[in-house]
């Protein structure tokens, strides 16, 4: 690889809520086909961080790129007019998973994947469909494509959460504690298919406090805390040979 | 001497009557209007035809040696069905008139009468017509009154299709007095203790009997037989039994001026309308306003549909706009739904109806009461909206917008029909509320179930029947829309179950 071409890549990223400062100067970026995980304490900006990138919030200063959009907004200067524009660019290439699921309730699993390939790409019903099952299929969820979401388990659910956010083709994954809100049985079925995800080349950040999975899946982990990244390194030195003391003190809770 | 021929030529006429009849004649057919038409023919208690012109009819027809038969026919269409040759003849209190001698032929009086006029009790005495000037005087329309009553400068007539309408005006007040014929003076408000009669009597008229005037023979034939009927002295007896006989009859048809029998008709007929009638007399007598019933029910729903509509729309507009407008459709809206919620609908239905025309807006009364109701329930149903798109998680829209969608795409295919759901028992409690509260547009003139009511228990004065009456209409239309909802929401159910 001679030249560095980040897929996502965020310089010097400020936000704060009501004048509480929440992100104080976060810069890092990350390759095609990466898996990265960002791990910290509770309050230490990752979550904000990652709804930065795909425009659910809007920034203070900075730039944020993503798969070729970019957001960017000078220290003190108004909000760039068209920045929803923007963001809403941004979003269609860079998919969602909350903590959450935030599946619709109204539909079953196979129309929630539909919904948005027909409404903002105008693809053909039957083209969304096709997508739609293939993607149930791969996440295992093929059987319960006409159910509805609250009759499935928090991991089916979170599943077809992926699935959705993938019937738009994203180039990069992002997922906010994808799994924070299951019992403990239902994780591994989620990060089975982010890890099947990632053998295909899919780029994905992840938040998450599955410190096993981040050891084991991530490409390199990001650790923040206080609004600063604290450390990115090669997930087995961060876990083994952790160089600054507050990652040594955050990990150790985990050992 | 002259007695002895009179009870032979009784003696005669009852010896003969049987071989008359045998005699193969076609029946006399006759026609009246019933409604409301005592003492002339008309439906007793125990719906029996009766009446002093049903008597006389079949004297008559006796001494004709023929049937009568009864045919029934509006007032309107009793002249034009003579015509037509739908019976023989007509018998209803039709004043002989040279306007209508042209176009029928009357037989000789039967009756001669006089206008009565009637005031409330205790009204200084109206001797003059003239003395009604600038007063409010009621009458029926296309009468010999109301053409007595127009010539004099200044009165302000007030016409009216039934008789019971008009005095019951003047116990109310709203009429000064009401002059008509004494036959109905008698017996609509002469056993009426609220009211009085008054002042001499007014003018004379006569009722004929109407015939085609095709049928020359017929004509010459029925006066025969009316003059053996007066000659006989049977016309006194029904008279009097009817409390009909009075000086003006029996100076006319130069008899003795008492009655000759005590006047046991007049009294049933007063006994009869004093009791309350039993409750299937009453069912029965309410079989009558089932046009005004169901055309009043259609005006209901029609308003109550429409209104409804409005409010949803508009409704729905106020709440996008509350929850998701800039700040001033935000704060347009809130005012908006404060200030109708703050005000009666009875008094915004009155300010569009009455008020606007101030300002050059003239609304017909159909669109001032669907207007009115749909801009009141708007601002309830703004609430509702309200309450359920917020009542919707805020995760919801952030997944339609990380998937690409625009906050508009994400409100109409994610949010809304979630909220749908929820706002659904509300919005059918209000179309429920709307339904009652249409009542309100009988105030505009409009002839709703509330309308209809009132006019039923002017009619009836029985306010309690037709109260329930109505009542159960509003039950029967509400009805099946909450069944609607009810299915709606089940259809509606699937998502949610847990």
């Amino acid at each position: 690889m001679d030249s560095f071409t980040p897929l996502v890549s965020i310089q010097d990223l400020h936000k704060s809520f009501d004048d509480t400062p929440i992100l104080k100067g976060v810069s890092f970026a990350i390759e095609e086909g990466d898996l990265v995980s960002v791990i910290g304490p509770s309050g230490c900006g990752k979550s904000t961080m990652l709804r930065c990138i795909n425009g659910l919030e809007t920034l203070d200063s900075g730039v944020i790129t993503a798969a070729g959009a970019t957001i960017s907004r000078k220290p003190g200067a108004k909000l760039d007019a068209d920045f929803e524009k923007t963001a809403h660019a941004l979003r269609q290439r860079v998919g969602m998973v909350f903590q959450q699921f935030n599946l619709f309730p109204h539909r079953t699993l196979l129309e929630n994947t539909m919904m948005a390939p027909i409404i903002v790409r105008g693809v053909p019903h039957e083209d969304a469909e096709k997508t739609g099952r293939t993607l149930l299929e791969k996440v295992g969820l093929g059987a319960h494509a006409d159910r509805y979401p609250a009759n499935l388990s928090g991991g089916q659910q979170q599943r077809a959460a992926i699935a959705r956010a993938l019937a738009m083709q994203p180039k990069v994954m992002l997922y906010d504690e994808p799994t924070s809100a299951l019992d403990p049985e239902l994780v591994d079925e989620v990060l089975h298919v982010m890890k099947a995800l990632d053998a295909e080349g899919m780029t994905q950040i992840v938040v998450t406090h599955e410190m096993r999975f981040a050891r084991d899946a991530s490409d390199y982990i990001i650790y923040m805390e206080g609004g600063h990244i604290v450390e990115i390194s090669d997930e087995d030195e961060i876990f083994d040979n952790p160089k600054d003391e507050r990652t040594r003190r955050f990990l150790r809770r985990f050992h | 001497m002259k007695k002895t021929t009179l009870l032979l030529l009784c003696a005669l006429a009852i010896l003969f009557a049987p071989f008359a009849l045998a005699a193969d004649q076609p029946p006399l057919r006759w026609a009246a209007a019933t409604d409301s038409n005592a003492p002339y023919a008309f439906y007793g208690p125990g719906n029996k035809l009766t009446g002093f012109e049903l008597e006389i009819i079949q004297a008559i027809a006796r001494e004709m040696g023929r049937e009568p038969v009864f045919v029934p026919n509006d007032w309107d269409g009793l002249i034009p069905g003579l015509s037509r040759g739908l019976y023989d003849c007509v018998i209803c209190g039709i004043e002989i008139t040279p306007e209508k001698s042209q176009e029928v032929r009357f037989t000789n009086p039967y009756y001669v009468t006089y206008e009565q006029f009637v005031v409330k009790r205790g009204t200084p005495r109206v001797a003059s017509l003239d003395q009604l000037a600038g007063k409010q005087v009621g009458t029926l329309s296309q009468t010999a009154s109301f053409v007595m009553l127009s010539k004099i400068p200044g009165v302000i007539v007030k016409t009216y299709d039934e008789e019971v309408n008009a005095y019951a005006d003047v116990v109310n007040g709203r009429l000064f007095g009401v002059l008509l014929d004494y036959p109905i003076a008698k017996y609509y408000a002469f056993a009426n203790p609220n009211l009085q009669f008054t002042g001499p009597p007014f003018g004379q008229i006569s009722y004929g009997i109407a015939l085609s005037r095709t049928n020359p023979a017929l004509l010459e034939e029925m006066n025969a037989a009316l003059g053996r009927v007066l000659a006989s002295g049977e016309m006194r007896d029904i008279l009097s039994r009817w409390g009909l006989w009075t000086a003006m009859v029996a100076d006319t048809f130069g008899q003795p001026e008492d009655p000759s029998l005590p006047d046991t008709e007049y009294r049933a007929f007063v006994a009869a309308t004093a009791e309350q009638p039993s409750l299937l007399n009453r069912i029965i007598g309410y079989a009558r306003f089932w046009p005004l019933l169901l055309q009043a029910s259609l005006l209901t729903i029609e308003v109550s549909i429409l209104g409804m509509v409005g409010a949803v729309l508009l409704g729905f507009a106020l709440a996008i706009m509350r929850v998701y407008g800039p700040f001033p459709l935000r704060w347009i809206a809130t005012l908006y739904i404060e200030l109708i919620r703050g005000t009666p609908l009875l008094i915004q239905l009155l300010i569009l109806f009455y008020g606007l025309p101030n300002i050059g807006i003239k609304l017909e009364p159909f669109v001032a009461g669907v207007l009115g109701l749909a801009l009141n329930y708007a601002a309830y149903e703004a609430e509702n909206y309200r309450a359920g798109l917020l009542a919707i998680p805020k995760g919801q829209m952030e997944a339609a917008r990380a998937l690409g969608m625009t906050q508009r795409q994400g409100l109409f295919h994610v949010v809304i029909p979630q909220s749908f759901r929820l706002v659904l028992p509300p919005v059918t409690n209000d179309f429920i509320s709307l339904l009652k509260d249409s009542s309100l547009v009988s105030m505009v003139t409009l002839v709703d179930l509330t309308g209809a009511y009132k006019q039923i228990a002017t009619q009836t004065f029985d306010y309690f029947g037709a109260g329930l009456l109505v009542a159960t209409f509003y039950l029967l239309i509400g009805l099946p829309f909450v069944r609607l909802a009810r299915f709606t929401e089940q259809k509606l159910n699937p998502g949610t179950r847990k």
